[in-house]
């Protein structure tokens, strides 16, 4: 009771005071702020890569080979003459929505299915949490290249193949919290009010819960981009003239030792968008939690 | 007398976020050799943050000494560095907390934290070391302490552990002892046992003792001198014998009339002070107090009050001796008047009720399977958490229902409303079987059976604000439009007392107390007929407990309820309840209007659990025959009477054969072969 009496005098303080919240504000902040910039303006690029891009992603100019980023390309040319940038921004799009449907299919199916396993509990629970662990004895981009492998390359194939991947994660996440909700006394007093079950799940148990999947969800957004694009790398991904960043890594593979730029790149792209959302991330779930939206 | 501890004007800051924020302000106090202090005070006022700082064990939570010394014999411990600190700690101070389960490692034996903290401080080998770790065990009264000694934390009781922290404490012989509310947390009874091992160790050691406590009974029969503290600031500071005869500052005058004892009237409503502590960040102007104080003045609100010598004591108040002479000073202030009105009232209801029965117990068990780790591991035992109760609650009447955590009168109470199956046996509410009922129909009756649950920072969904907390049972029952939800609830913010603008609120922007009403809004939303009240009041503070209280009792009046009221402290339930149940290892052991039980317990249990109560009355002493042992296992529970392991008057016959619960007067039942 103590330490409640302690978060309660601090609550008192207004939200944001950037006055007096000096360190608060250049360290925290402007990371989100530089985070959701970034996030903004490469899904901007996955929108409108036309608007963006200097160039044609199929304009080669043959005269200007494997050229070093300089002010006309700034991230060079690749071996046909194509212009990175202009390359990175096209691939954008098939990046994100491999990164984002497989996120939205995975937390959705393995949600839905911890969420049964750990409001029922008994032996539902039993039974698909064994099938959730012999998922999970399989390495995440293992069982991502076998199911590319088996239904063949193809945009949809890879969303399917990297969300299966991801289900027994959010799952268990989704299951651990659904048992501690559920023995909660507010629960509780919701039943003994004579709420029904199926309100007591949608209003009680499912709000509380799902925090954890959405900052899971965040992270899972980089390693979902990070496993399509490891997919494309390996020849299993899309097979379209615009590759996207994983082909991009792969394409430029073979020319590492003569042109860095062309990996690099993309793989910095990558890196940057998947660490931009999980600073992202974190925030929504301080934001999502009402406690700690006040004492921020 | 040679002063032992002596601190002057410290100040504790913590480091926030936003700032530093002071937790207490020029406190100065001193402790004799071989005295025992007791600071007191509700939550936040700084007691514990006092102790710590002894220790500077605020060090490790982002607390710092910005101003004020702590002298112990002779070393300034506010200078000292860490390192230093650490020679002192256990050789001069040692320190027992409220938790004990928390504060032993769980994955290190009892025996090799006491040997470990032996073997630090002194000059020991080994061998020696474990046999003055099982000489200590061995007096702090725990049994088998070689068996003890091999065991983990999680073997033990919560009352075992308490000993055992106690022993640790012990092991260097330390000048000072210091115990941060120790028995808080353990039930009465286990709470006599360990006041009496302090004090008899006090002695035999030669040790001071700080002991913080929210309990003034606690105070008065521990005490040489009690400092009372309130926002971070000592307001009065008195010898025991001085303090409970005439308290100076209205704080304390305020706590001491919200205790209820056992010998005062019930009719009259339970003195409170009005509102709650202030937090930390937003303490009023002048004296602190003075928002809830009802002889404040225009000076109160601007001027602090020094803490200042009054007739051989110190109190921190601008009127102490105008007070003191003053003519209602002794008498529960203000409210003579709804007094009177309220006894009125009680006649009334007193001759309404014992018309019909409202719930018809029959025979009610519940078991639990244990061992059962999977569904598909078969269950060898059961948990006998009730068995075989048999007993009516009567419409319009509060039922108390008391016993030791383990008693089974949680359980008793879910089983009640149905949240629990019952394994057998008969529950009728309004004449109807509940067990009959299905799933549908049983909701349906939920309209007329609420609960309001002990912790009021549990018992509500945090993500919603208070308006909808306060909806949910009328959005579930009835179809109402929202602007009529709105109107309705806003009601019932002003019928427990809330401000209106709260609506928007979030629960965690509300202190316990408020948190507290907001449950009671919800259970009375749909005007039902019964509430019961799980330890309600228990996690409460003294003075807003009162608060509690007097708001149920109304709303009882105004509305008809009747209550089910569980708890442990055994005052508060005898202010309330019109009949009282004991339970013990989960069968019903007396049963009796709740002044007969009282003045003329008929069952050995139910005197043992009413000598343990402390009094909060330093003249009275009483020769304490306070029960030995504590409740066994009801996994196992013994054969015969199941008192009889701790019985005082168990015979041959109270081992072997299990006495039938029997009316021995009109309305009084004891199970019991041999009643007092």
């Amino acid at each position: 009771m103590k330490e409640v009496v302690n978060t309660k005098t601090v609550l008192h303080v207004p939200k944001w005071k950037f006055t007096k919240q000096k360190t608060n504000f250049s360290v925290e902040n402007l990371f989100i702020l530089g985070a959701g910039m970034v996030v903004i303006f490469i899904i901007l690029c996955a929108l409108f890569p036309k608007w963006i891009a200097p160039y044609s992603p199929t304009f080669m100019d043959t005269s200007l080979i494997l050229s070093p980023p300089n002010s006309a390309h700034w991230f060079g040319t690749d071996y046909f003459g194509r212009d990175v940038l202009s390359l990175v921004i096209y691939g954008s799009s098939d990046s994100l929505i491999i990164g984002i449907a497989s996120v939205l299919i995975g937390g959705l199916i393995g949600g839905i299915i911890g969420s049964v396993s750990g409001y029922f509990g008994g032996i539902i629970d039993v039974v698909v949490m064994r099938l959730i662990e012999i998922l999970m004895t399989i390495p995440g981009i293992l069982l991502a290249l076998a199911i590319a492998a088996a239904l063949g390359p193809g945009l949809m194939n890879i969303v399917l193949a990297v969300a299966v991947s991801s289900i027994p994660g959010y799952a268990r996440v989704m299951r651990g919290q659904l048992m501690s909700i559920k023995k909660r006394k507010y629960v509780e007093a919701s039943r003994s009010i004579g709420t029904p079950e199926w309100r007591i799940f949608l209003w009680h148990l499912l709000p509380n819960s799902w925090s954890p999947l959405l900052v899971m969800a965040t992270i899972g957004l980089g390693t979902s981009i990070l496993i399509g694009s490891g997919l494309s790398f390996l020849g299993l991904g899309i097979i379209k003239e615009i590759p996207d960043w994983g082909a991009l890594l792969s394409q430029g593979r073979g020319y590492l030792t003569v042109g860095w730029w062309i990996s690099t790149f993309p793989g910095l792209a990558i890196t940057l968008f998947v660490l931009s959302v999980n600073i992202i991330g974190d925030k929504l779930r301080d934001t999502f939690d009402p406690k700690t939206s006040r004492t921020r | 007398m040679e002063k032992l501890l002596d601190i002057q004007h410290l100040k504790v800051d913590f480091t926030m976020k936003d700032g530093d924020l002071t937790a207490i302000k020029d406190v100065s106090l001193h402790i004799n050799i071989g005295e025992t202090v007791c600071i007191v005070g509700e939550s936040g006022s700084g007691k514990s943050v006092t102790s710590k700082a002894i220790m500077r064990l605020i060090d490790y939570e982002n607390g710092k000494i910005s101003a004020g010394s702590i002298v112990l014999d002779g070393m300034d411990l506010a200078q000292l560095s860490q390192k230093k600190l650490r020679s002192i700690c256990g050789k001069k101070v040692a320190m027992i907390f409220q938790e004990p389960m928390a504060a032993f490692d769980p994955v290190f034996t009892i025996g090799s934290q006491i040997i470990e903290t032996i073997l630090e401080n002194k000059q020991f080998t080994k061998l020696q070391a474990k046999e003055r770790a099982l000489y200590l065990l061995n007096r702090v009264g725990i049994s088998d302490p070689a068996l003890r000694l091999n065991q983990y934390p999680n073997e033990l009781s919560g009352g075992m552990l308490q000993r055992a922290m106690i022993a640790m404490a012990l092991a260097c012989g330390p000048d000072l002892l210091i115990a941060d509310e120790p028995t808080t947390a353990l039930d009465v009874t286990i709470q006599a046992q360990i006041l009496k091992l302090l004090q008899e160790i006090k002695e035999e050691f030669g040790m001071s003792i700080l002991l913080i406590t929210h309990d003034m009974g606690v105070a008065a029969q521990m005490a040489d001198r009690i400092i009372v503290m309130y926002a971070g600031r000592i307001v009065e500071y008195a010898t025991v014998s001085q303090m409970f005869e005439l308290p100076h500052h209205p704080y304390t005058r305020g706590l001491l009339q919200s205790i209820t004892t056992i010998d005062s009237d019930r009719s009259k409503k339970l003195y409170s002070i009005n509102g709650s502590i202030p937090g930390l960040a937003d303490l009023p102007p002048g004296c602190q107090f003075h928002p809830r104080c009802p002889f404040a003045t225009e000076r109160c609100s601007m001027e602090l009050p020094p803490l200042r010598e009054v007739n051989d004591r110190y109190t921190a108040c601008w009127y102490a001796e105008d007070l003191v002479e003053s003519f209602d000073w002794k008498q529960p202030s203000g409210e003579t008047k709804n007094d009177r009105h309220s006894i009125k009232e009680i006649v009334l209801s007193d001759s309404k009720r014992g018309s019909e029965p409202l719930f018809t117990i029959q025979q009610l068990s519940k078991f639990y399977p244990i061992g059962k780790k999977s569904p598909f591991s078969r269950n060898s035992s059961y948990l006998r958490a009730v068995e075989n109760v048999t007993f009516t609650i009567e419409k319009g009447e509060t039922f108390g229902l008391v016993g030791e955590s383990g008693s089974g009168k949680s359980t008793l109470g879910r089983v009640l409303l149905q949240l629990e199956k019952p394994t057998s046996g008969k529950v009728f509410f309004q004449g109807q079987d509940l067990s009959k009922l299905d799933a549908k129909e049983l909701r349906e009756k939920r309209r007329n059976m609420q609960m309001i649950y002990q912790d009021p920072y549990g018992s509500v969904n945090p993500r919603w604000k208070v308006g909808d907390i306060i909806g949910e049972p009328l959005q579930v029952h009835d179809s109402l439009s929202a602007k009529d939800k709105h109107d309705r609830v806003q009601d019932l913010l002003e019928v427990v007392g809330l401000n209106k603008s709260s609506f928007n609120l979030y629960p965690h922007e509300f202190s316990g107390g408020q948190r507290q009403r907001i449950a009671i809004a919800r259970a009375i939303a749909l005007n039902p007929q019964f509430i019961l009240a799980d330890e309600a009041v228990s996690a409460l503070d003294v003075s807003v407990q009162a608060q509690i209280v007097n708001l149920l009792q109304d709303l009882q009046r105004e509305r008809d309820l009747t209550y089910l009221f569980i708890a442990h402290g055994l005052n508060i339930v005898r202010h309330v309840s019109d009949r009282i149940g004991v339970m013990y290892l989960g069968q019903m052991v007396e049963m009796a209007p709740s002044e007969t039980l009282f003045l003329h317990p008929a069952h050995h249990y139910t005197k043992g659990l009413i000598d343990s109560i402390p009094i909060a009355d330093p003249a009275r002493t009483r020769e304490r025959i306070s029960l030995k042992g504590e409740i066994p296992s009801p996994a196992n529970p013994p054969a015969g009477c199941r008192f009889h392991t701790r019985c005082p008057a168990a015979t041959a016959r109270c081992r072997e054969e299990q006495p039938i619960f029997r009316e021995i007067h009109t309305g009084h039942w004891v199970a019991c072969h041999d009643p007092l």
